[in-house]
């Protein structure tokens, strides 16, 4: 029954039923695993985060911005962003030029083939 | 009656939505638990016309309307008197467009019955967005180019309407100017092609027009003046600029229902590509197939790197509405590019089609889906900006699971929907070129990235004070996610039978011009 | 050649009109100028719908005047174009209210002004 239900893509194929056995088992070696811990490991014994040597925030006091998330990848791509960002220049006649501009490249391509 | 109903069925699903709009001030007057009720039944009823019409045709094959004549005979063909009548032909693929329209109108109609319900002006509002809902539905169950044209601007106008309907500072507004201006010369350029087919053929009846098209210059002309505003309406770069100012502004439910809008669109461009011209596009088809690819992977590229740097969620979630649409785009295109090769359309150009299809209604699933979840946290914290949100999971747990649904979907995460739907298009498309599948999944992977962010940003951390307030939204919005999580999920763990009884049939109805043309016209 | 120059004339019309309408979008500031440009692109659409309804020596079908063998034309396209100009009524209508509002929110009708989202 599971079998008559993988999806075919031509070039391989995918059925979630198996998928979902397949992490279950995963799931339950990965409990197994887990099994060996030693069970006396009680909470409050972990050391403090190290956060580059400050004291660890108060609760509620550590909420990262969201815009400084991915920073890095940001600032390595900012050759590609300070061209793509002005583009979205916000002026309603820019939107209309660039739907005109993409129209007359086609009517090249489409005329002259 | 009920064969009666099951006859007029195609009549009913535009007669129903814009029965309920003009009503919906009336109700109004008295009460707004009258408005509710008679809102929720409009719901019901359009959304059970879409399933029984989409049941009926994926059954029993394609069904033609013809508005004010007995069949189809009497307005064309060999006997015709009168060749000019509007005639609405629903086959596979617009029953699947059906389906998307309908479930995700129901799902978002529930939604606003509870999101809106704190704000004034909900007899236009609703009036609105019925209008909107029987627009989308009229511009994917119609066979005719000009009642195209008349549903296409119903939808934009509407749709203009909504975006624009909170205001706010003005800002609304702007955003729904940019979206009326832009939808209005698309229209125009649209109606001006339509204008030229006509001439030339003496028919606005898509079959019709597709069994006489020639070709020539003009017909070329025509194809530009269609596709590129067409495009331009489901969000493709470097014609995107609008999508994510509208979908900002937009009330949440209003821009769940404008991604469906979006992909009406997006069905038309298919159309006219697939039905109108198919094969005739001989030397150009390889050009428009590229055309789709090189859109597609700009919009799937541009979309996702914009979304990653955006700090309003909404704003977030539209560039990652045009991303998606370059997935579509670029499985549409690959199959268009391979048109004129039997081998290869049978080898991959299918499969392509048909994950670009599937995306379609998964993207109409998990998008809406999205926008519900931002619209749930807007409610409760009055905020769209991500950097001033956080630590919601502790009072808004239902909302934060349904957006975890959402975000893995459309990061292509399996077991949901997005992964099947994207493994039909990586596994098809590499056959091709293997750079566009690389691009496709490295796409995937900034997809995911920024769901992250707007996961951590949104959910994560400890609770905000400014936000101890916050609980849990309202049940009708819960269910409104529910409906479309349920299916996300559903639809993630058994891909295979809905992908053999609905995306199929759709693609072997998009690739069977002749199909198309002979069922209004007769022979073959 | 002065006849055929003389039918074609409407088009050239059309093709003028649309021109001039999109010019006044592109390169007009003004909200309401840019509004201008559309409404003529949209009359041009109308003039083209109506011009390639043209027959010659046909007849309106009003029958109750007609003459002996009238070549009735079937009036597609003006129907086509009265459903687009209510169409473009509503639209421009609907249009021009967001500019009044725009304008009284921002202060402003320059189009490279109505910028508060981008980016």
């Amino acid at each position: 029954m599971t079998f008559a239900w993988t999806l075919e893509t031509g070039s391989g194929t995918w059925n979630p039923l198996l998928w979902l056995v397949a992490f279950g088992v995963a799931v339950g070696i990965g409990l197994y695993i887990r099994s060996f811990g030693r069970a006396d490991n009680r909470e409050g014994d972990a050391l403090k985060p190290f956060i580059s040597g400050n004291e660890e925030p108060e609760d509620g006091a550590s909420h990262l911005p969201a815009s400084n998330l991915y920073w890095g990848f940001t600032d390595a791509l900012k050759a590609y962003y300070q061209k793509v960002v002005p583009l979205h220049s916000g002026i309603p006649t820019d939107y209309v030029a660039w739907m005109l501009g993409v129209m007359a490249v086609m009517f090249i391509i489409v005329l002259a083939t | 009656m009920f064969s009666f109903c099951i006859r007029h069925l195609p009549a009913l699903l535009i007669a129903a939505p814009l029965f309920t709009a003009f009503v919906v001030p009336l109700a109004g007057r008295l009460g707004s638990r009258v408005r509710a009720a008679w809102v929720a039944l409009g719901a019901f009823a359009t959304a059970g016309i879409g399933f029984a019409l989409a049941a009926k045709v994926l059954g029993s094959g394609p069904v033609t309307y013809v508005f004010g004549a007995l069949d189809h005979a009497q307005t064309l063909g060999a006997a015709a008197a009168f060749p000019i009548r509007i005639m609405f032909e629903v086959d596979a693929f617009s029953a699947l467009m059906i389906l998307i329209s309908s479930l995700s109108s129901l799902a978002i109609t529930i939604y606003s019955l509870a999101a809106e319900s704190r704000q004034s002006g909900l007899d236009i509002f609703y009036a609105m967005l019925f209008l909107l809902v029987a627009g989308v539905l009229g511009m994917v169950a119609t066979g005719d180019l000009f009642n195209f044209f008349v549903f296409l601007e119903i939808s934009s106008l509407a749709g203009a309407a909504l975006v624009a309907y909170r205001i706010d500072e003005g800002v609304a507004v702007e955003a729904g100017l940019k979206y009326a201006l832009l939808s209005t010369i698309g229209a125009l350029s649209v109606l001006i092609a339509i204008g030229i087919l006509f001439a030339q053929y003496n028919a606005l009846n898509l079959a019709a027009v597709a069994s006489r098209l020639q070709f020539g210059t003009l017909d070329k002309i025509a194809l530009v003046l269609l596709a590129v505003p067409l495009a331009m309406k489901a969000g493709a770069v470097p014609m995107h600029f609008w999508t994510p100012d509208s979908y900002a502004a937009a009330p949440s439910s209003v821009t769940a229902f404008l991604v469906v809008s979006s992909q009406a669109s997006l069905y038309a461009l298919f159309r006219i590509l697939y039905t109108l011209y198919g094969h005739l596009l001989q030397f150009s088809w390889v050009t428009f197939g590229w055309f789709l690819i090189i859109l597609g992977v700009l919009s799937a590229f541009v979309g996702v790197t914009m979304a990653l740097t955006q700090k309003d969620v909404k704003r977030l979630m539209a560039y990652h509405s045009v991303s998606q649409t370059g997935y579509m785009l670029l499985g549409a295109g690959v199959a268009l590019a391979v048109l004129g090769n039997a081998e290869a359309l049978a080898a991959f150009g299918k499969t392509a089609l048909a994950g670009a299809l599937f995306h379609m209604f998964n993207n109409a699933l998990y998008k809406g889906l999205l926008f519900l979840t931002a619209g749930a946290v807007f409610y409760r914290t009055g905020t769209r900006n991500l950097d001033r949100l956080g630590g919601l999971g502790h009072t808004m747990p239902w909302t934060m699971a349904f957006f975890m649904i959402g975000a893995l979907a459309i990061a292509g995460i399996p077991p949901f929907n997005g992964f099947a739907s994207k493994l039909l298009i990586y596994e098809s498309v590499y056959r091709l070129s293997p750079f566009l599948s690389i691009l496709a999944m490295v796409v995937s992977i900034l997809t995911l990235a920024s769901f992250v962010k707007v996961f951590h940003a949104m959910f994560l951390g400890p609770p905000r004070a400014e936000y101890a307030e916050a609980r849990e939204v309202p049940r009708p919005m819960l269910a409104g996610m529910a409906i479309l999580a349920a299916f996300v999920v559903l639809i993630g763990l058994l891909p295979r039978p809905f992908n053999d009884h609905m995306i199929a049939p759709a693609v072997e109805a998009l690739l069977d011009r002749v199909g198309y043309i002979a069922t209004i016209l007769g022979g073959s | 050649m002065i006849s055929r120059l003389l039918l074609a004339f409407p088009v050239f019309t059309v093709v003028a009109l649309v021109i001039l309408g999109l010019g006044a979008m592109l390169l007009k500031r003004n909200l309401i100028k840019v509004l201008m440009g559309l409404s003529l692109v949209e009359s041009a659409a109308n003039l083209f719908l109506i011009v390639i309804g043209y027959r010659q020596g046909g007849v309106a079908p009003i029958f109750t005047n007609v003459p002996e063998h009238p070549v009735m034309v079937l009036p597609t396209v003006q129907a086509l174009t009265l459903t687009s100009i209510v169409i473009g009524v509503a639209t421009t209508a609907m249009m021009l209210s967001f500019a009044m509002i725009i304008y009284k929110k921002y202060g402003t009708a320059d189009v490279h002004k109505i910028k508060k989202l981008k980016g």
